[in-house]
């Protein structure tokens, strides 16, 4: 009797502490001269694909500056948030408070952001996201000090909506993660699809198999499917998507699903899948070229756009700085100056809207065979919509 | 009509999978009386160790099989170096101990196969889609899966039933003392009860591969279900984790495939839709609840003899 209730309370216990994690943050001695930028991505555990990716491509971009912004030495700091908020908010107080860095970077997720972005903002210094951009930040959150530069989320997913109301697509079905992100996604896709939804479907967080979804989506027939399900759970869905046999009857269009990261994993089953986005390896604009060649010559594998945001994020630093002839006492003039975006962004066009996230133009990617490399690669097609700014700009008044 | 048999099948599959998974923590637990949280990293190991024999074998069935065996090499290892200094201590500690080794085998993993999600497709043979009596047409792999653990567990319930090992291990789990009385040699039969049980998470893990994506951490998941499994069937009990893991399965996918259509006869269809998947997401474990409330040693206690 008192085994199995031991035996229940342990396991419980046990389930408690199940996602426990480990890391080590590194730091670097303070020195007056270089001007600073702190970085607070997810370097470890889960998720830390992306933050690796975010990594090399700011120190590829150091590298193409000749490791200095308008003829200053330039010291990057690496903080590890392991994908925790806590651990995320502490590594910015450190970064601003004790190295006195000029900029803070970061974060690769957006419950890391949330948490660290007041930290930076409220002691008036500058924060630039390379990945996560949450609604709040871009909408009655905003502040003057923050600044986004891959996208809004919701942006692919509006160009997606976009897309097949242009094609004249009639039924689709959806589904994403039951947690904020999905259904902020979802939304995104409704405000620009303009057919019938004929399923609009929220998985677990924590659910790995799809085939009630699939079996349940097959038998509505919709004439598109749309799904927005990040890392490890979009691999999952496209492998069985793909096994289900559905990739030949029903074009699956998706958000955060296909890229550098998980596309390796998923193989040949991605192949075909739709998406939407702001950079793709094919985009033909002289920056382009050279960021993915440089790339290629330096960690021996094709970019990831998450890489891409990583070298435009040091790359819009190092214009400002520029602006302000190197002087970064004042952050006001360097606010002032990143505003302006004068850098030649990997993506072609950009521009900052009132809120200080991008306007840029949003392209209908393919996962295909690259002709170059005779790899699978997820490339530009067609631009779905050009100049886009975000939804919530027009409710950002600072 | 075949939609429902369709997502009879999906809840099938599902329940097999959980069912491996279960036994082996079960009969851990009922044996040797050994909590054992590592069990799903050992799913995890299945996974990683077959994609790595299908590269030099190049046979994806030979690949299951070899990472099966494997996994029951790692579980003797695990049982050999570890777990048997710990058969006397209290559950906490043996909770404390298997759940360092999850970070271990996590952190293993991504040292040398990265973070990054690995790549586990399908031999040709098992892509697409097999066409079934009254139109039914159904994922291939999927049926091969449910016919795989269909196997192991008949031969799971052959060994168990009408071998001398078997008896014994059936003997172990109902009164421990008297078996090692009579002679047995008791560590001995542990150690086989504990590669046994890696056994079949590693096939387990070899199987679900090309459904999951094959990342550090997959088998944490997957454990938490196989112990409300292990709950249900009544701690130690294989036949029912058996009927457990057939519920556990069936009542998950059913919930996710028609609990917001039952609910939207009831309720406005926007509520519907936001009730519904957090209602099918809490199903199971309100099903082990009330199991647990009306038969709190589980469906098919083992009969203990102290």
């Amino acid at each position: 009797m008192k085994k199995w209730k031991s035996a229940i309370s342990a396991v419980g216990v046990s389930a408690a502490v199940i996602s426990g994690g480990h890391g080590v943050t590194r730091s670097a001695t303070a020195a007056d001269d270089p001007i600073k930028v702190g970085f607070v991505l997810t370097l470890s555990g889960g998720g830390s694909v992306l933050g690796k990716e975010l990594q090399q491509g700011a120190n590829l971009a150091l590298d193409h500056l000749g490791g200095k912004f308008a003829g200053r030495d330039v010291e990057f700091i690496f903080e590890d948030s392991q994908r925790k908020p806590d651990i995320g908010k502490q590594a910015a107080e450190k970064l601003v408070r004790s190295d006195k860095v000029d900029f803070v970077v970061g974060a690769t997720f957006a419950n890391v952001l949330l948490a660290m972005a007041n930290s930076v903002t409220r002691r008036k210094k500058l924060l630039i996201t390379p990945n996560a951009a949450p609604a709040p930040l871009a909408g009655k959150k905003c502040t003057p000090y923050f600044f986004s530069v891959p996208f809004q989320n919701d942006q692919s997913s509006e160009a997606m909506g976009q897309y097949l109301t242009n094609a004249g697509v009639k039924t689709a079905y959806i589904l994403a993660p039951n947690y904020q992100a999905g259904r902020d996604l979802l939304a995104g896709f409704k405000r620009r699809f303009k057919g019938k939804l004929l399923g609009e479907v929220y998985t677990p967080f924590e659910q790995t198999d799809f085939s009630a979804e699939l079996t349940a989506l097959a038998a509505e027939k919709p004439e598109a499917v749309f799904v927005f399900y990040p890392g490890g759970l979009g691999i999952q869905f496209v492998k069985q998507y793909a096994q289900a046999g559905l990739i030949d009857q029903i074009p699956l269009y998706t958000a955060f699903v296909v890229n550098g990261a998980t596309l390796p994993a998923i193989g040949d089953a991605a192949k075909g899948v739709l998406s939407a986005g702001h950079w793709a390896i094919n985009l033909p604009n002289a920056a382009n070229k050279k960021f993915v060649d440089g790339y290629r010559a330096k960690f021996g594998s094709t970019p990831s756009e998450f890489a891409s945001q990583g070298y435009d994020t040091v790359n819009l630093i190092a214009s400002a700085v520029a602006k302000t002839g190197g002087d970064v006492s004042d952050v006001e003039a360097l606010r002032t100056a990143l505003k302006l975006a004068g850098f030649e962004s990997v993506r072609g066009d950009f521009r900052f809207n009132t809120n200080q996230f991008p306007i840029h133009d949003q392209y209908l990617l393919e996962v295909d065979v690259d002709s170059e490399t005779g790899e699978l690669a997820v490339l530009a097609r067609d631009v779905i919509i050009e100049d886009m700014p975000d939804s919530y700009a027009g409710q950002c008044t600072y | 009509m075949h939609l429902f048999i369709e997502q009879l099948l999906n809840g099938l599959q599902f329940g097999i999978l959980l069912f491996l998974i279960a036994a082996g923590l079960t009969l851990i637990f009922g044996v040797m009386d050994f909590i054992n949280l590592s069990h799903g990293s050992i799913f995890m190991m299945g996974a990683y160790f077959s994609l790595v024999f299908q590269r030099l074998t190049g046979s994806f069935f030979i690949a299951i099989v070899l990472a099966g065996i494997a996994a029951f090499v790692l579980g003797v290892l695990l049982e050999l170096l570890l777990a048997r200094r710990l058969y006397h201590r209290n559950h906490l500690d043996q909770v404390l101990v298997t759940f360092g080794l999850i970070l271990f085998a996590n952190e293993a993993v991504t040292i040398i196969w990265g973070t990054q999600a690995v790549y586990s497709g399908l031999p040709e043979s098992l892509e697409g889609q097999l066409e079934l009596p009254f139109g039914i047409s159904y994922p291939t792999y999927r049926i091969f899966a449910i016919g795989v653990g269909a196997l192991v567990g008949l031969l799971l319930y052959l060994f168990i039933q009408r071998t001398r090992i078997g008896m014994l291990v059936r003997a172990g789990a109902t009164n421990r003392e008297t078996v090692s009385v009579m002679g047995v040699n008791i560590s001995f039969l542990f150690t086989i009860v504990f590669g046994l049980g890696a056994l079949l998470a590693g096939i387990a893990g070899a199987v679900a591969g090309p459904i999951l994506s094959v990342q550090p951490g997959m088998g944490e998941t997957v454990l938490i279900l196989s112990f409300v499994v292990v709950v249900i069937g009544g701690l130690g009990s294989i036949r029912g984790a058996l009927f457990a893991a057939m519920i556990v399965g069936l009542i998950d996918t059913l919930g996710r495939a028609y609990l917001r259509d039952i609910l939207s006869t009831i309720l406005s269809p926007a509520a519907a839709s936001d009730a519904g998947p957090a209602l099918a997401s809490m199903l199971v474990y309100i099903l082990m609840a009330v199991i647990l409330f009306f038969k709190p040693e589980g469906l098919m206690p083992i009969q203990k003899k102290r």
